[in-house]
């Protein structure tokens, strides 16, 4: 069982829904990253999927792409963030941790080396975004050997044969992404996202859990997704928030808070 | 050395053995299969291929010539140096024989907009052109760099009736322009599709656009033929994306033919400053495909540097990287000041003038002609100068 399976259980038990979110690792630099990741713990997130900074996020929207470009001016690597991790890890023995980024600063590092690395520092999964199933073999068996989940996408114009084979391939969850585009677009066609969530649930002899994510931007998106979904991802609206307050990290750190703890309430009153 | 098969490239998987494939995410491998489906579908029955010939022999004004440079030839020593004329097609450059034949693919598979990425705006110029032609609707993305280096194609494509978008994200140049057309496709993929401008990109792209610009290499096989009774000792073109070059070399990978591709070395290899991956880089993988790209120690990729808007990328289309690795190509460069003087040289003897790009193969066909002898050397001119104007004369430091 990994932390991430456990995680999944533990809410269904409980009558939730999985909350996760996505920031940049080094947003708006190393220390602040650090106390957001605390933050969002603190204020009832279940999973952290951690942005591996990279220079072309193809699948990204505007205000991602803007928190990528300030950490890398400030040289933000797969290095520091796997370094970020280790010292999350210090003091966090419970929360999962997803790092989801491109290619190939991964392919850079090395797959048997970026394996090893993400399992010392405690990372519990990997998404790459640019990397289908079908180009994944290598990094897949090295995951596998650091006992990694590895997350993959699942969109609505992927079709049923290919679903099933992204379902059996895929650990810990499987990302919905709710909408044909970018990170930060709005979500058009909830009874569309209703039915494929279904069709994953249908397709997986294991029960493995969906998160949806892209297009849940609040309170309310979050709980009409949670009514049928393991779990939801949100992402580009506490990257907003960072961008918009990372001049008082105080105030930054309120705002996040009192966000996701709107969200975990709805969450948890569904 | 093992006898290859370039026809059977790329495999199944979108592959040039290690090179290429589909690294996209799962939203845009749906449209990939549709546009591959289609591909094999329509533009390799007789139909369509009577269609695009039709286009090609009456707008864009094909065959191009095979022009003997005999002066620079005579200038140079004992070899003899032919250009295939790409820069007489309709707009200019090679481009338009890809851009036709997506956008009629496009119109074929009842798709309604497209979307085109663009460097110098010469892909730009010839997307919009298509459309004008096929009555599509036409949104370009130009890195907002090169908008303001390339201002005179910006307003061509606007006059054809194009939106040109200016990305502002990134290096705001070409690679951020390709970034941003796939996020576009990747919303809009019902209608839209995605005429990608070189044999950059995921499969099918690197294998449609080479089939596309194949003609180069088909036609100047056949002229030198029936001109001059044998094929050319040695080809060159440069490379960018690539897409010029592998429409010439295509043709010709099972020929006994020397095959030289030219990078842009910038100011030079050493200085790092330059879009040469082939020479100074390394394999990762870049909007969609693995190819030699040029990269940090982190893995992201660098800012290039090319005096030629249309080179100026960090990567390069996968069958180029998988020619040099199988040694059946050789990748060499030309720095800015080489390519500057090609340029010249050019102008001044034989009367034309070069796109910025295409001087860089022609400044490596100089070199190379003053150390061979008796040997005839066919160089891609793939485009025309008018574009590079602006840069030349401030280079010069004169106002036009």
């Amino acid at each position: 069982m990994t932390r991430i399976t456990d995680t999944f259980l533990a809410n269904k038990k409980m009558g939730t829904t999985t909350f996760i979110t996505y920031t940049v690792c080094g947003d708006p630099n190393m220390k602040s990253s650090l106390n957001i990741l605390d933050a969002l713990v603190e204020s009832g997130v279940d999973i952290i999927e951690l942005g591996v900074p990279f220079s072309d996020p193809i699948a990204d929207g505007p205000v991602i792409q803007r928190a990528v470009e300030r950490t890398l001016k400030n040289k933000v690597s797969l290095y520091k963030t796997l370094n970020l991790v280790r010292l999350f890890r210090k003091k966090n023995k419970d929360t999962p941790i997803v790092l989801m980024g491109y290619m190939n600063p991964i392919e850079k590092m090395g797959y048997r080396r970026f394996s090893t690395m993400a399992n010392q520092a405690g990372i519990d999964g990997v998404l790459v975004v640019d990397l289908p199933p079908e180009e994944s073999e290598k990094l897949t068996n090295s995951l596998k050997k650091n006992n990694i989940d590895q997350i993959f996408l699942a969109s609505p114009t992927t079709d049923d044969l290919r679903l099933k084979k992204i379902v059996r391939q895929s650990s810990g969850y499987v990302y919905y992404v709710s909408l044909k585009g970018i990170t930060g677009s709005k979500i058009s066609n909830i009874k569309m996202v209703k039915n494929m969530v279904g069709k994953i649930k249908k397709f997986s002899n294991l029960d493995i859990p969906v998160a949806v994510g892209f297009g849940i931007k609040n309170a309310e998106s979050a709980k009409r997704i949670s009514t049928f979904s393991d779990g939801i991802i949100i992402g580009s609206s506490i990257v907003e928030l960072i961008e918009k307050h990372h001049n008082t990290s105080t105030i930054m750190i309120k705002k996040i808070k009192s966000f996701t703890n709107r969200i975990r309430r709805v969450l948890n009153k569904k | 050395m093992k006898k290859i098969n370039y026809n059977k490239f790329p495999d199944k998987q979108g592959r040039f053995d290690k090179y290429g494939g589909m690294y996209v995410s799962e939203t845009l491998i749906h449209p990939l299969k549709e546009l591959e489906q289609a591909y094999f579908k329509t533009a390799k029955s007789s139909n369509f291929k009577k269609l695009y010939n039709k286009e090609l022999l009456h707008y864009v004004g094909r065959p191009t010539p095979i022009y003997y440079a005999s002066s620079i030839s005579k200038l140079l020593g004992s070899c003899k140096i032919y250009l295939k004329r790409e820069d007489l097609n309709h707009t200019g450059a090679h481009k338009i024989n890809n851009a036709l034949g997506q956008a009629l693919l496009a119109k074929k598979m009842g798709k309604t907009r497209i979307i085109a990425e663009t460097g110098a705006g010469q892909h730009g110029v010839a997307a919009a052109t298509a459309c004008a032609r096929f009555n599509l609707k036409c949104v370009v993305y130009m890195g907002a760099e090169d908008i303001k280096r390339q201002s005179v194609n910006v307003y061509r494509m606007k006059l054809l009736g194009a939106n040109v978008i200016p990305v502002n994200s990134g290096s705001k140049t070409l690679k951020d322009a390709l970034n941003e057309a796939l996020r576009d496709w990747v919303t809009n993929v019902d209608n839209t599709h995605y005429i990608i401008g070189s044999v950059a990109g995921p499969h099918p792209y690197p294998m449609i656009v080479r089939d596309f610009q194949s003609v180069i290499g088909i036609e100047s096989k056949k002229q030198m033929k029936a001109t001059y009774k044998k094929l050319p000792d040695i080809l060159i073109a440069c490379v960018g994306g690539g897409s010029n070059a592998i429409g010439l070399f295509y043709p010709f990978l099972h020929d006994k033919v020397e095959i030289i591709g030219v990078e842009a070395g910038g100011f030079g290899i050493s200085t790092g400053k330059h879009a040469a991956p082939l020479n100074d880089g390394k394999p990762g993988v870049l909007h969609g495909n693995r190819t030699y790209i040029m990269e940090n120690t982190d893995g992201q990729i660098s800012e290039t540097h090319s005096i030629s808007a249309g080179l100026d990328y960090p990567g390069v289309g996968p069958e180029h990287s998988w020619l040099k690795d199988s040694k059946r190509v050789k990748y060499v460069s030309v720095t800015d000041k080489e390519a500057v003087d090609a340029f010249q040289i050019l102008t001044e003897r034989e009367g034309i003038i070069p796109a910025l790009e295409s001087a860089h193969a022609l400044a490596y066909a100089f070199k190379l002609a003053k150390k061979r002898k008796n040997k005839s050397i066919l160089v891609n001119l793939s485009g025309r100068g008018d574009k590079d104007i602006d840069t030349i004369s401030s280079l010069k430091q004169i106002k036009i």
